[in-house]
């Protein structure tokens, strides 16, 4: 990786990160990826969140599912971990909460593959500073 | 991607929701969609709580992104004809335009969670890729160290720590001392209780951190920078030192960055976990090695702080907020918050609350938005007694003060403090005297010992809280016990001290019947002091079966078979054996 040494090297080193995941993109023949994010702070962790990451990883491949799988950290949803955020191509961002095993399935099979919701939706309540 | 279900129909499953519906909403849903022949076409989906509380029961038709409140069963048949057979809106059930989903009018506004949830704190180039380092880099390349401070003493930012000194003024004098080692101090030393503000952060978006100790580091002149870390933290630690590596490569951290002549570095300490050590000069005790005692300022840690050198010392939190003042602003900080507050407050929410949960809500939003719409209320339906902010060093606030616009220096004035931003809530359940006593119990531990007022003085208090739960208490106990709080309060050496006493001042203002219901009436109001109750038999529940004489420890039950069965109080130890066993609710408190 290279060194950053000036304000230009950030801004190509964010470019090409950019262009990394539109290639992502091309090789997923044109369409978008799913994206997940698990929420894993102390407190998902302890509250099951690593198990859920390791059945994702596992299972999506087994299902013919591609899609970015990534650890964040707190969403701040302490009573519903663990929970994930799952953004499917060109739809908002849609939070579940109460995740175990059983319902990780349910949103594989019901929501990512069809567009269903399952039980445990958490409807956004914040506004982002971006 | 196939969707069979036309729409779905999200119900909170919210307790509060539930308990004002009086039915069962889903079930009953299901049954209607089922009579028009929808079931096919629309799903009924089971949702986390919509923080809505106040006006349930909610629902969300999807993807419609409309809300409906407080719906009775006769809403039903027209949400179903109208909205769902006929694509109109049911005007009269939406309230004030509010939507949940599509983001607009939302209570809480993210700044320094901005990230957390979003990246993966491991990755540096997700971080890069929101932004990251943009601040640091417009620092270095564009404004000079007063420039960049004049914009963070616009922005009216405050120290998040609890102190909510103002950052930009703190950094003017750190820049201002001569000398040829400074230092920059991230103060991670979290302890309050029920508080994870700081350590979320660290363990969501290190980055922002890192890269806000280095805008300050080139705006006091000081080119190492320390985070003071507890080891109760692995998580934070292993992801903080992820991110410094991943900013060394990248050379983001080093010398010369951004091909500029700064260089900075950051080490991380770690703390044995002693809550005085959040406390600036006992923190840099500490770093020094030395035990982690308070000593008086001044001389201030700007001016002498880490081995003699001008120190700057902020929190996570106030870090956190750096960058995003850089990037959008002073002007678009200052203007979000109060008068004398700006921006946002991350508040860790916790105990008798629904959504116990990390929130961050601009500053001047009331306590009841925070407990009833972010919160969801109290746990079971329960009525709202008090709220403690600020630790064990703050106070309480009651239903009086729920529609108090929480910022720095409304909360003082209230008698309690903004603190760290833990916020514990308490219910109908809780007993005030007890909630004292918790609170002393801690300070006692964690007193350091160097102060006799400190270390004698909150062990008595304690001893005292102890004796008023115990059912010794005296109404004389009541007077002692305020007079010394205020001396330990005005004679200590350090803010643990100094504020100890205020969970005890502050609930004896607010909840004094409590204190006089323990030592003059011998009852504890909210029935969590055990030792006021008494266990009794009733007699015409009692059929005399034995069983709860033969499963007391102690013997204190007498009787005969089938005749009413006596408890003597002399022997009874109130374990409540009896009560769990007994199969005839023959037995009570009183």
């Amino acid at each position: 990786m290279g060194t950053i040494k000036s304000v230009a090297d950030l801004k190509n080193l964010r470019s090409s990160i950019q262009e990394a995941n539109q290639k992502a993109i091309v090789e997923n023949n044109n369409e978008k990826l799913i994206e997940i994010n698990v929420a894993m702070a102390t407190c998902g962790i302890a509250s099951g969140a690593k198990e859920i990451m390791e059945f994702l990883i596992q299972e999506l491949p087994k299902r013919n599912i591609v899609a970015k799988i990534k650890k964040t950290g707190c969403m701040g949803y302490c009573y519903a971990e663990p929970t994930l955020e799952i953004t499917i191509p060109n739809e908002k961002p849609m939070v579940f909460g109460y995740v175990d095993i059983k319902r990780a399935d349910e949103i594989i099979e019901k929501f990512i593959k069809k567009g269903e919701l399952v039980d445990g939706v958490i409807p956004i309540n914040y506004e982002l500073a971006t | 991607m196939s969707i069979k279900y036309r729409k779905n129909l999200l119900i909170c499953s919210g307790s509060s929701c539930h308990d004002a519906s009086n039915f069962d909403l889903m079930d009953f849903i299901n049954v209607k969609l089922k009579e028009y022949g929808l079931d096919d076409d629309i799903q009924v989906v089971q949702s986390v709580c919509f923080n809505k509380c106040s006006i349930g029961p909610n629902m969300i038709v999807y993807p419609d992104n409309v809300e409906y409140s407080t719906i009775t069963k006769s809403d039903i048949d027209d949400i179903i004809i109208e909205h769902l057979l006929n694509g109109r809106i049911v005007e009269r059930l939406v309230y004030n335009d509010v939507n949940i989903i599509s983001g607009t009018h939302k209570k809480q506004y993210r700044i320094a969670l901005r990230n957390c949830g979003f990246i993966d704190p491991e990755a540096i180039e997700d971080y890069i890729e929101k932004d990251g380092y943009d601040a640091l880099a417009k620092c270095l390349t564009t404004f000079t160290p007063e420039e960049v401070t004049q914009q963070i003493i616009k922005s009216g930012l405050r120290g998040r720590g609890g102190g909510g000194f103002p950052t930009g003024v703190k950094w003017d004098i750190t820049s201002k001392s001569v000398a040829e080692q400074k230092y920059v101090v991230c103060n991670a030393d979290e302890g309050d209780p029920g508080a994870f503000m700081d350590r979320s952060i660290l363990e969501g978006d290190p980055h922002s951190v890192i890269e806000a100790m280095a805008i300050c580091g080139y705006c006091i002149g000081a080119n190492k920078g320390i985070v003071y870390i507890r080891a109760e933290y692995p998580l934070a630690i292993k992801r903080l030192k992820i991110a410094l590596d991943q900013a060394k490569e990248y050379g983001l951290l080093g010398s010369q960055i951004f091909g500029t002549d700064f260089n900075f570095t950051i080490d991380i300490k770690y703390g044995a976990g002693a809550f005085v050590c959040g406390e600036e000069t006992a923190l840099i005790h500490s770093m020094e090695g030395l035990r982690g005692e308070p000593t008086l300022k001044p001389p201030f840690p700007s001016v002498s702080g880490y081995l003699k050198y001008p120190t700057n010392v902020n929190n996570v939190e106030t870090f956190a907020n750096i960058p995003a003042i850089i990037n959008k602003g002073a002007d678009w900080f200052a203007s979000i918050g109060t008068e004398k507050s700006k921006g946002t407050k991350v508040f860790a929410l916790a105990g008798k609350i629904n959504n116990v949960g990390l929130i961050e809500v601009p500053m001047g939003t009331t306590l009841r938005e925070v407990i009833y719409d972010i919160g969801g209320g109290i746990v079971d339906g329960k009525k709202f007694k008090a709220v403690q902010t600020g630790g064990p060093s703050g106070g309480c606030l009651t239903e009086k003060d729920l529609d108090l616009p929480i910022d720095f220096d409304s909360l003082t004035a209230a008698g309690s403090m903004m603190g760290s931003g833990g916020m514990i809530v308490m219910d109908e359940d809780d007993c005030m005297v007890a909630m004292a006593k918790f609170y002393l119990e801690f300070t006692v531990e964690e007193s350091c010992g160097k102060c006799v007022p400190c270390r004698i003085g909150n062990k008595r208090l304690h001893e005292m809280l102890t004796k008023l739960c115990d059912g010794y208490g005296t109404p004389e106990d009541l007077d002692l016990l305020r007079n010394l709080s205020v001396v330990v309060k005005d004679t200590s050496l350090c803010g643990l001290g100094q504020t100890s006493p205020n969970p005890i001042l502050s609930t004896m203002a607010n909840f004094y019947d409590e204190y006089h219901a323990h030592v003059v009436d011998h009852k504890c109001p909210s029935g969590q002091c055990t030792s006021f109750l008494k266990y009794y038999i009733d007699e015409e529940n009692c059929i005399g079966c034995l069983v709860c004489a033969r499963n007391c420890p102690v013997n204190a039950i007498f009787g005969e078979k089938k005749k009413l069965h006596i408890i003597n109080h002399e022997i009874c130890i109130k374990c409540g054996i009896c009560m769990e066993r007994c199969k005839f609710d023959a037995i009570y408190i009183k």
